[in-house]
């Protein structure tokens, strides 16, 4: 396959970037997205350019490290995967591809391709967590049952591999969608009870600190999301801050 | 004596932890404030290690070279974790956990060690609940079990394929309360370059911060090694295309001993290497084997047929495939442990049956699972006359909910639907069972330096059996290190801060950076990826699934030659003082480069076949690996001494008082 890649290239957080073209051939249909980006790379190193940073680890859809925005879309055209696991039988010879860093107030560009997604983590320091110590003096794992419909619930919205994606979607830049995923995830379960309101409250607000933009309801966040997080957690965040918020 | 004094608690088996807990020294509240701890890596030992050391009360801070703690590589864990609690009620007890994990390593670990790790195993499945890991759990509320491999019980507790994601961001939920409360204090995006010893204890790191370049130093009274495997000495393997040696092999530098590097696991069941462009490997976990069958065709036509696109798996009748686990070892069949699967796998395409271009790949079939519980589904729900359509319909959708995220990566990867056609497997490097000698309490040979989890060696012995290294990582971090670090921290509570303007920071600050300077300065010929392509063929070829004399020889005059020239010749694009991605690649392979020869030594000095390890000259007759416990019953650590080649052996003989050592059979 020929491809042309148009490639957002940017040096430090503090200088201007700009997109640049760079012809690419022989790729074949079963490299992963990011395995054409090393053949750029591979080429690029080797006419002494420097390469094209991007953010990626595990290479199997679950560490949420790998981003980019391609054609427009949070981790490209297909459904349900990531960046790495996009491979490159979803394009056509002779495509051109564009490919950019997500995009969001509160993701800063470090470097070409890269954003700093540190934000996320300081939501989840506000309060995502349960309060026990990891002395091993808790209760036996059996002794609470939890019906199975709530423990897969709690699951499916713990999925979320915080890539940042429902953000890059949104046209409002909002964390809603990753937010609420972990606030949905503990108010399932009997054993985030005892701090769901201040959790909420805490994580609404290092949120909004972020500089995130509104929730309004479009779903892109949804679409995008390679992890299929669902809108319903959001409706639940909703429910748990406005009945934190009656709690007062 | 041994120059290795492995500090085993005296007494009977079930009482030395307990026993050791009472005796060692602890640390009061109001002083583990003075008492800083640096944690290097943030998978599940070192965030759990971190976690519980903060709660705990010392200074914590954590270092990982991804952007953010939740994303170290046992995120990508996927079976599942085993724990004795026998809530199935099939015999399983902490005695049997220590056995089948022995056993599972092919008594190449350390009793006390492997004991003490079933007997807290319960306590991390209650930790984790408490956390709010939503495990998987049956219709009446209690947690789910399956089987893996090596063992007769179903004692693996697991989320989904996801399990090391809801452990790991189990732990990382557990540091963001004690980053909140400023008990910990990240460094994300940081690399461990070098360990600083003062007066012969370690006492600190230097750092690079990888966004700006900055070279950092950071001290503390004792540094945690929670930095993971070396699989990726083989270029190809399923770890994160950033996992490194890097912080384990500078603390051996500095005096840390290296232990068994040549015990590696190739975990049977990954995704089949599809060309020269492909820059990591995915695992199919091993939960798959409960319910998949691994055969090849019975017939070499057949198999010729297959990889010549002319015959399609599901057209050959089932008289003419060789299930050949089942065939080879019926009493434990298709979960028989992954080093035995691995082999025999190997062996059936190295005879010519293999069903994939390269003919390397044996298939993973679930279609006789499929319809076993569509029968049973359709059953239960009344329809007793249901057509194979719909038992098919109904079977699939079990084996979706079960493995579900699975299929849909394999099929994304290789572009097959696994429900309707078997999946094509093949061997690939999976997990490093050898690491940082470690003794009882987890410490190196440089004091305060401390290793935990695959980063250190001891529990697995030769082979890791599936759903012990979450075991293992938890253990390590939430239960083990926190007692035992206290017992060297008891004689720091009046040291003070301890600074890092002294001569031995300067002078590893300056190693650091000259040594930077130097890779800067290579020729420009080759590109790092060059190099370690070049290094991963020579391991897998040579120092691969199985090993002989000749070839281990050759690996490591190629590897030391392929060092010289990478030192001479390297290419590292744009400056040293930024962002760098080639730079921060470069630094990781040359440490492979050293790791690699002393593997290969030590793979050329065990004389024997155990475990992972398998030496073409010590089999018996039916190919099955020949231990050799008289002359090979002890753990190989290896002291640095310059060259790798030069490194001096010191053996811990490995003394079994509880289990009776025997040839390993799971026939």
């Amino acid at each position: 396959m020929k491809l042309t890649l148009k490639i957002w290239r940017q040096d430090s957080a503090n200088s201007k970037g700009k997109m640049q073209t760079y012809p690419i051939d022989g790729i074949e249909g079963d490299m992963s997205f990011l395995e054409m980006l090393d053949v750029l790379n591979e080429g690029l190193i080797n006419k002494g350019e420097t390469p094209v940073e991007f953010d990626h680890d595990c290479r199997e859809g679950i560490c949420g490290s790998c981003s980019l925005q391609i054609n427009g879309e949070p981790h490209g055209p297909d459904r349900m995967v990531t960046t790495c696991q996009l491979h490159m039988r979803s394009f056509k010879d002779g495509d051109t591809i564009a490919i950019e860093p997500f995009r969001a107030k509160a993701f800063p560009v470090i470097k070409d391709l890269i954003v700093d997604r540190s934000a996320f983590d300081r939501i989840q320091q506000s309060g995502g967590y349960v309060s026990v110590n990891t002395s091993g003096n808790t209760l036996d794992a059996n002794a609470i049952p939890i019906n199975k419909q709530d423990a897969d619930s709690a699951f499916a919205a713990a999925a979320c591999i915080g890539c940042g994606a429902c953000v890059a979607a949104c046209k409002n830049a909002s964390a809603m969608l990753f937010t609420s995923a972990k606030v949905s995830q503990y108010a399932l379960l009997p054993q985030g009870q005892v701090e769901a309101t201040e959790r909420v409250e805490n994580m609404v607000r290092q949120m909004d600190l972020e500089g995130f933009g509104n929730c309004t309801n479009t779903g892109a966040c949804e679409i995008e999301c390679p992890k299929g997080i669902s809108l319903e957690n959001i409706a639940r965040l909703n429910r748990e801050f406005l009945s934190a918020n009656i709690k007062g | 004596m041994s120059v290795l004094d492995s500090k085993v608690p005296k007494g009977p088996l079930d009482q030395k932890w307990t026993a050791h807990k009472n005796k060692i020294n602890l640390v009061n509240p109001a002083n583990k404030r003075k008492i800083d701890v640096i944690v290097v890596g943030t998978g599940l030992a070192g965030g759990a290690a971190a976690a519980s050391l903060a709660e705990l009360g010392y200074n914590v801070k954590t270092f990982c070279y991804q952007d953010s703690p939740r994303r170290a590589h046992s995120i990508a864990a996927q079976g599942g974790i085993n724990a004795s609690k026998n809530y199935q009620g099939d015999g399983d007890s902490n005695y049997r956990l220590f056995y089948d994990t022995v056993k599972g390593g092919d008594y190449r670990s350390r009793e006390a060690n492997v004991y003490r790790l079933a007997e807290v195993s319960g306590n991390i499945i209650d930790q984790c609940v408490a956390q709010g890991v939503p495990f998987a759990r049956e219709y009446g509320g209690q947690l789910d079990n399956r089987s893996f491999g090596g063992v007769l019980v179903s004692r693996t507790f697991y989320a989904k394929g996801q399990t090391g994601q809801q452990l790991l961001l189990g732990a990382y939920s557990a540091m963001n309360r004690q980053i909140n409360r400023g008990k910990i204090t990240p460094y994300n995006r940081h690399e461990m370059l070098d360990l600083v010893l003062v007066d012969g204890k370690a006492r600190g790191i230097i750092a690079r911060d990888l966004v700006t370049g900055a070279i950092e130093r950071h001290s503390a009274h004792a540094v945690v090694l929670a930095s993971g495997g070396y699989g990726n000495v083989f270029f190809l393997s399923t770890n994160a295309m950033g996992s490194n040696v890097m912080a384990a092999w500078r603390a051996h530098r500095r005096g840390a001993y290296f232990a068994n590097p040549c015990f590696t696991q190739i975990h049977p069941t990954c995704i089949p290497v599809s060309g020269d462009h492909q820059s990591k490997l995915t695992l199919m976990s091993e939960s798959l084997r409960n319910d998949g069958r691994i055969w090849v065709p019975a017939k070499k036509e057949d198999a010729d047929a297959i990889r010549a696109g002319k015959l399609k798996p599901t057209q050959i009748a089932e008289a003419d495939r060789d299930y050949f686990l089942e065939r080879r070892y019926p009493a434990f069949g298709n979960l028989v442990p992954r080093d035995v699967a691995s082999r025999a796998a190997k062996e059936r395409c190295d005879a010519g049956f293999g069903v994939n271009k390269t003919g390397e790949a044996v298939y993973l079939d679930f279609d006789a699972a499929i319809m076993r519980y569509g029968k049973e589904k359709a059953l239960i729900s009344g329809q007793k006359d249901a057509s194979d359509t719909e038992v098919r319909v109904l079977g699939e959708a079990i084996i979706a909910a079960k493995y579900g995220n699975l299929f849909q990566m394999y099929e994304k990867i290789v572009d097959e639907n696994p429900y309707k056609t078997p999946m094509m497997i093949y061997p690939a490097v999976h997990y490093t069972m050898g690491g940082l000698w470690v003794d009882y309490n987890l410490q190196t040979t440089i004091p305060g330096c401390f290793a935990a989890g695959e980063a250190n060696f001891s529990d697995h012995g030769a082979n890791r059996l599936g759903a012990s290294a979450l075991m293992q990582g938890l253990a390590d971090g939430y239960f083990v290190l926190p007692s035992t670090i206290g017992d060297y921290l008891a004689d720091d509570i009046a040291t003070g801060t301890i600074p890092t303007d002294s001569p031995e920071f300067e002078a590893a600050e300056k190693e650091v950076t000259d040594r930077m300077a130097k890779m800067k300065a290579g020729k420009g010929l080759h590109s790092v990826d060059y190099y370690h392509k070049k290094l991963g063929k020579i391991m897998w070829n040579k120092c691969g699934m199985s090993r002989n004399e000749k070839e281990l020889n050759e690996a490591i005059e190629e590897i030391a030659a392929l060092r010289a020239d990478f030192w001479e010749n390297v290419k590292i694009p744009g400056d040293i003082n930024t962002k760098n991605q080639e730079l921060e690649k470069a630094g990781r392979v040359a440490d492979f480069l050293e790791l690699g020869e002393l593997f290969a030594k030590d793979a050329l000095t065990r004389n024997e076949s155990c475990g992972g390890h398998f030496r073409e000259e010590y089999q018996t007759p039916e190919g099955e690996a020949l231990r050799d416990d008289e002359n090979f019953k002890f753990v190989s650590a290896w002291e640095y001494k310059g060259a790798p080649k030069d490194a001096v052996l010191h053996k811990e003989a490995l003394v079994y008082e509880n289990i009776e050592v025997k040839t390993r059979s799971y026939k």
